[in-house]
């Protein structure tokens, strides 16, 4: 299967950027997810589940181990859900030592920007307590929040809102900042 | 009698340059709109073109103009009706051809030019009862302050006229939106109160929130993601420079707020996700906390007199307003309607408070007297929030943001009879309006 093939190409592609941050003749109009994107290049592409990368990278831990939870409207307690995602990212993170994280909470857009930057950073709290209760030393983890400043959708319905109602966690490799 | 002012940096001088005999007050007092609650008739103002050097003439004209009308409280007679053709700014006023057009009130006015200086004199007549109002003034500027000039010029105005403090010669600092909505590049900058005259008082590298003009308007609070995290810093307005007054790692600080003698600011600061009210003396650094509770504190406003702060919190269970004294006590709470409050702003007069509250899935601003009663909704929208005051305490600026993915916030005012709602006329989205004092 032609999927199966390219999945690994890509993977191996993203391992080495420099190698195909430079395209090959452009013969066939075909779309290339790595175009214009230089030495640093980043997958630009829509494959369904994302870029998996090396289980011990930022990636992997995005697209794998889950990286947002969502909250219920002018909740701020975890859901049985999201204390799921939230005991695989502990797990995770115990198993790499070497990584910080920083919990951003956010909160939709039907708040005044002050109570939202209150109410995301209760959020991210909640996040860090749950990572703490489960092992992850306190001093790997900061918060802050973005209140209603970052959506991650932006329509003004639920649909959106229940999206961005939420805790992301962004790990980084060497505790840069912290 | 007429006075004379010059526009100097923070600088306001008045002379009097001469006594010419002023005739008496008409018995039934002067020229006055009294607004109310009820419907307001506006007054018919004519302002004729201004003598003197006609390019800046014009434009100091249209500003006294656009600064009436735009409280709602006066219609310009338009210059096709006028039957009066006065040759210069010294000519006896014909007030049998105002009347005639029905003109409540006249303005004339002269705008001479020399090199970079420039002097306005303006007077005002009230017209059936054939006299002027008021001292005739000249305001000296430099020719790059003429809008100023012009304000004072309807500032002084709308004062005689309404009997209330002006306020037309004050800024509004904001934050500029621009880009997409999940990625919002924001800016802070400095308009005159009517859009006009922007200056840009940060780049867009970092995120910032909600400025807040000191009393004196000379410095501006805001919160800052530079370092990554919100933290508060201050911004001197006159070198377009700041400094961080918050660094503590451990603690988010937002929602700063000047005290009326600007050495305090109160602000919220929220360590282990949970937020409280802080006090801070500007100068040393040193700080403590107002409130300590489990619950959001948030958007503090001081009293005009400093002694009081009304702020938001949901100890409730919802977030209410409560006022607290700054040397501890319980809190009391003022907001008692359906629905959530927040925003409060403590008026400049001292009386009222204005706030954003959310009922269902509208949105309002609303004012409210200090111990929470007279509530009286001005606005209804989607997404209105954060009121903040003209210098006179009669109007309130306000974000309004439309829905959807492609809404945007505008900036608009309403005067607090809930009449005169109106967009600022400004090319680009823009939020968290903070009016600034009237200057000198």
């Amino acid at each position: 299967m032609t999927h199966a093939a390219t999945k690994p190409a890509l993977i191996a592609c993203l391992l080495a950027l420099a190698a195909c941050a430079q395209p090959a003749p452009p013969a066939p109009p075909v779309i290339d997810p790595y175009a214009q994107t230089g030495a640093g290049a980043v997958f630009q592409g829509n494959l369904p589940g994302g870029v998996i990368g090396v289980e011990g990278s930022a990636q992997f831990f995005r697209a794998q181990v889950g990286d947002t939870v969502l909250f219920p409207a002018d909740q701020t307690a975890l859901t049985p859900e999201a204390r799921a995602v939230l005991t695989r990212q502990a797990a995770w993170l115990n198993r790499h030592g070497n990584f910080t994280a920083i919990i951003q909470g956010h909160a939709e857009e039907t708040g005044t920007r002050e109570y939202n930057l209150a109410l995301g950073a209760r959020r991210a709290s909640a996040v860090q307590e749950y990572l703490v209760a489960q092992g992850v030393a306190p001093g790997r983890i900061r918060t802050l929040s973005f209140g209603k400043e970052r959506p991650a959708e932006v329509c003004s319905d639920e649909s959106c809102y229940a999206r961005n109602r939420r805790a992301v966690t962004v790990v980084s490799d060497g505790g840069a900042g912290l | 009698m007429f006075h004379k002012l010059t526009l100097a940096p923070a600088l306001a001088a008045i002379l009097v340059l001469g006594a010419p005999a002023l005739p008496a007050m008409a018995q039934s007092g002067p020229l006055r709109i009294e607004i109310t609650d009820g419907v307001i008739e506006p007054m018919s103002i004519a302002i004729p073109a201004f003598h003197g050097d006609a390019e800046l003439a014009a434009r100091v004209r249209q500003v006294v103009a656009d600064n009436l009308t735009g409280t709602g409280l006066f219609r310009e007679i338009p210059a096709e009706a006028h039957t009066a053709r006065p040759a210069s700014f010294a000519d006896a006023v014909s007030y049998e051809e105002w009347r005639a057009v029905n003109a409540q009130a006249l303005v004339t006015a002269e705008v001479t030019r020399v090199g970079e200086d420039i002097s306005v004199r303006f007077r005002l007549f009230d017209v059936f009862s054939g006299q002027p109002q008021g001292d005739g003034m000249q305001f000296d500027a430099r020719a790059a302050d003429w809008r100023r000039a012009a304000h004072k010029i309807a500032d002084q105005i709308y004062a005689r006229l309404t009997g209330e403090r002006p306020y037309f010669d004050s800024r509004v600092a904001f934050v500029q939106e621009t880009g997409p909505k999940n990625a919002r590049i924001k800016r802070i900058g400095v308009m005159d109160y009517d859009g006009a005259n922007i200056r840009w008082m940060t780049d867009s590298a970092s995120l910032v929130l909600a400025p807040k003009f000191s009393p004196d308007g000379r410095q501006i609070l805001f919160t800052s993601y530079d370092s990554g995290f919100p933290q508060i810093r201050l911004l001197d307005v006159a070198s377009v420079t700041s400094r961080p007054l918050t660094q503590d790692a451990g603690a988010m600080a937002f929602a700063p707020a000047f005290s009326p003698d600007g050495r305090r600011i109160a602000y919220s600061r929220e360590q282990g996700g949970n937020s409280d009210i802080w006090l801070m003396d500007v100068a040393t650094g040193g700080q403590r906390p107002l409130t300590n509770a489990p619950s959001i504190e948030t958007s503090p406003s001081f009293s005009p007199d400093g002694s009081r702060i009304v702020f938001e919190s949901d100890r409730s269970g919802t977030p209410q307003l409560y006022i607290m004294g700054l040397d501890g006590g319980e809190p009391q709470r003022i907001s008692f309607g359906d629905g959530r409050y927040g925003t409060p702003v403590w008026s400049p007069r001292g009386d009222m408070i204005a706030f954003t509250k959310r009922i269902g899935d509208r949105f309002h601003i609303g004012v409210m007297r200090t111990d929470g009663s007279g509530e009286k909704m001005l606005t209804e929208s989607f997404l209105d929030e954060g009121p903040t005051w003209a210098p006179n305490g009669r109007v309130v600026m306000f974000t309004r943001v439309t829905p959807g993915g492609t809404g945007e916030p505008r900036l608009h005012s309403v005067d607090i009879t809930g009449r005169n709602m109106r967009p600022l006329q400004l090319e680009f989205a823009a939020s968290d309006p903070s009016w600034g004092p009237l200057l000198p």
